[in-house]
């Protein structure tokens, strides 16, 4: 009994080690890749590469006066900021970081599962919480008592509504070929290669993973498009854009309370990118090298296959920021409920009707 | 105990939001008050082995309809407090014969269970890896004509929606 509570605490206390130790990487490595993509050098002063940018910007923010303005609504702008960081932790809880070991401690072994929370609805769970986050923007522009954060959180409620839809209705296919709701079980439905009963095409396709983006790709490039929107990223950060409204929703913020917004925006796309990954690229699938590598490794390349594709959709992501202009407006409003949702519900119907035939065979034989 | 703690908990804070719902001035606070509810009711389902229907709940009603409900709010700039305080005739009367009927259902039960108040929930039936699967079978097989109608319903609802503020906007810019 005892150890089923030490691994309960244990494990919220890891992750929140991991995500605050991977946002800090993730801010210094923005930086730098948009640099070398623009020709600039980035952060280099503090620590080796100027990794140590991040650790000094947040000590100077923690420093610096919070300001609360005059017209504020308190309530309501002193809980905005929490509202955004505590969807982001929880969202990382369900993420299947491995395979599961068991452990002896003394006399008992426990199995111990690499997610924080492994619950059959997962899915749902996921859509649910980040459909919460929209609330930190929204509050933050409405309490804030001025004028561009106001539009900016306006503009946050319709985007993160319109492309909320389109996101859950490009997961639905997945779960349908998963046959599960549940992460690590989606993970594990991916494991091996594709195969065909034609002859000609397996003996091409049985080198290629069997992971949800080869068959799910129309679903992958929704939900990818989607997820970018909904962490409110370039080129669809219309809710702070810059060059039009000043910072967005978080402009009256100042301090720890703008940290926290910023420590929650991190999170959330290292959050997408790594469900992106469990959804579509195999999550912790990889070969482990099981005779090759030191069994410490060994063990340890689930995860560190999980890190690398999540990274590498991370580096997409900076990639498109350094690429891409922002949207306007009506283009994003257009691109969401004129494009991506109805092709999203044609590619949920073929897949269900491929799927169909595959598990039931044709209607009329 | 961690039954009783996980209902509890979430149970005042239904209570609480329930109360700043009717209570607060604003209608943004109302609004939230309103998500403080709906998110701990889901608490409250996912504590009776529900937690398909809890993370339907916290989808639609705290994610969805309330983000619109704060859209609109923040559209329309009715984020004001309220000025008017009209009074409904007989309001006194009616709150507090609702508040005795309420208390004295409460006393009767009571002491109908000789005041041994059971608040451990019963053992589900169902494993909770049942729940989604539970649900589906029994709507797309017995259930699955009255599913087809009530879909049929709310596309009848959206595209009349649709139509009324489409003729609206139309004839408007034919002037």
């Amino acid at each position: 009994m005892s150890i089923d509570i030490l691994i309960s605490l244990i494990k919220p206390l890891l992750v929140l080690g991991i995500v605050l130790t991977n946002t800090i990487i993730l801010i210094w490595l923005e930086r730098k890749v948009v640099a070398g993509m623009q020709s600039r050098v980035g952060p280099d002063r503090a620590g080796p590469f100027g990794i140590l940018q991040t650790l000094a910007d947040a000590i100077k923010l923690l420093l610096k006066e919070q300001i609360l303005p005059l017209r504020a609504d308190k309530a309501m702008y002193l809980l905005a900021p929490i509202i955004a960081l505590v969807p982001s932790f929880l969202i990382f809880m369900i993420i299947p970081l491995g395979p599961g070991f068991d452990l002896t401690i003394g006399e008992e072994t426990r199995f111990i599962n690499l997610v924080g929370a492994d619950i059959n609805v997962g899915v749902l769970f996921f859509l649910a919480i980040s459909s919460l986050a929209v609330y930190s923007v929204v509050l933050a522009g409405w309490s804030s008592g001025s004028k561009y954060p106001l539009l900016g959180g306006v503009r946050a409620s319709a985007q993160m509504i319109s492309y909320e839809a389109a996101m859950g209705l490009s997961l639905v296919p997945v779960i349908l070929y998963s046959g599960s709701m549940s992460m690590s079980k989606i993970v594990e439905s991916q494991a091996g290669n594709l195969s065909s009963t034609i002859p000609v095409i397996d003996s091409i396709v049985r080198f290629i993973p069997n992971w949800n983006v080869f068959p799910q790709f129309l679903a992958f490039g929704i939900f990818f498009v989607a997820s970018i929107a909904e962490v409110n990223r370039a080129p669809f950060d219309l809710v702070e854009a810059e060059q039009e409204l000043v910072g967005g929703f978080h402009t009256e913020y100042s301090g720890f309370r703008f940290a926290m917004f910023f420590l929650a925006e991190y999170i959330n796309m290292f959050n997408m990118c790594a469900i992106t990954a469990t959804f579509f690229l195999g999550g912790w699938l990889g070969p482990t090298f099981p005779g090759i590598f030191p069994p410490l490794l060994s063990a340890m390349m689930p995860t560190i296959w999980l890190g690398l594709k999540t990274v590498g959709l991370l580096f997409v992501y900076f990639w498109i920021r350094a690429t891409l202009p922002r949207l306007r407006y009506d283009q994003l409003m257009e691109l969401g409920w004129k494009r991506l949702i109805p092709i999203s519900l044609i590619w949920l119907l073929v897949s269900a009707i491929v799927l169909g035939i595959r598990d039931f065979g044709l209607p009329w034989s | 105990m961690t039954e009783i703690l996980l209902f509890a908990i979430p149970a005042l804070l239904i209570i609480l939001g329930a109360l700043i719902v009717v209570f607060a001035k604003n209608p943004v606070h109302n609004a939230m008050g309103l998500v403080l509810t709906l998110t701990s009711l889901a608490i409250v389902y996912i504590s009776l082995n529900a937690t398909f229907v809890a993370m339907v709940q916290m989808l639609v009603y705290a994610g969805a309809v309330m983000t619109l409900f704060l859209f609109v709010i923040m559209m329309i700039g009715v984020d004001k407090p309220e000025q008017s305080r009209k009074e409904i005739k007989g309001q006194t009367f009616l709150i507090s014969g609702t508040l005795i009927l309420l208390v004295s259902i409460i006393v009767y039960i009571g002491l109908e269970n000789g005041l041994n108040w059971d608040l451990l929930f019963p053992e589900s039936e169902n494993a909770i890896e049942g729940t989604p699967s539970l649900l589906a079978s029994s709507m797309f097989t017995s259930w699955v004509f009255p599913f087809e109608v009530i879909s049929i319903l709310l596309i009848v609802a959206t595209t009349s929606a649709l139509a009324l503020a489409y003729e609206f906007k139309k004839s408007e810019s034919n002037d």
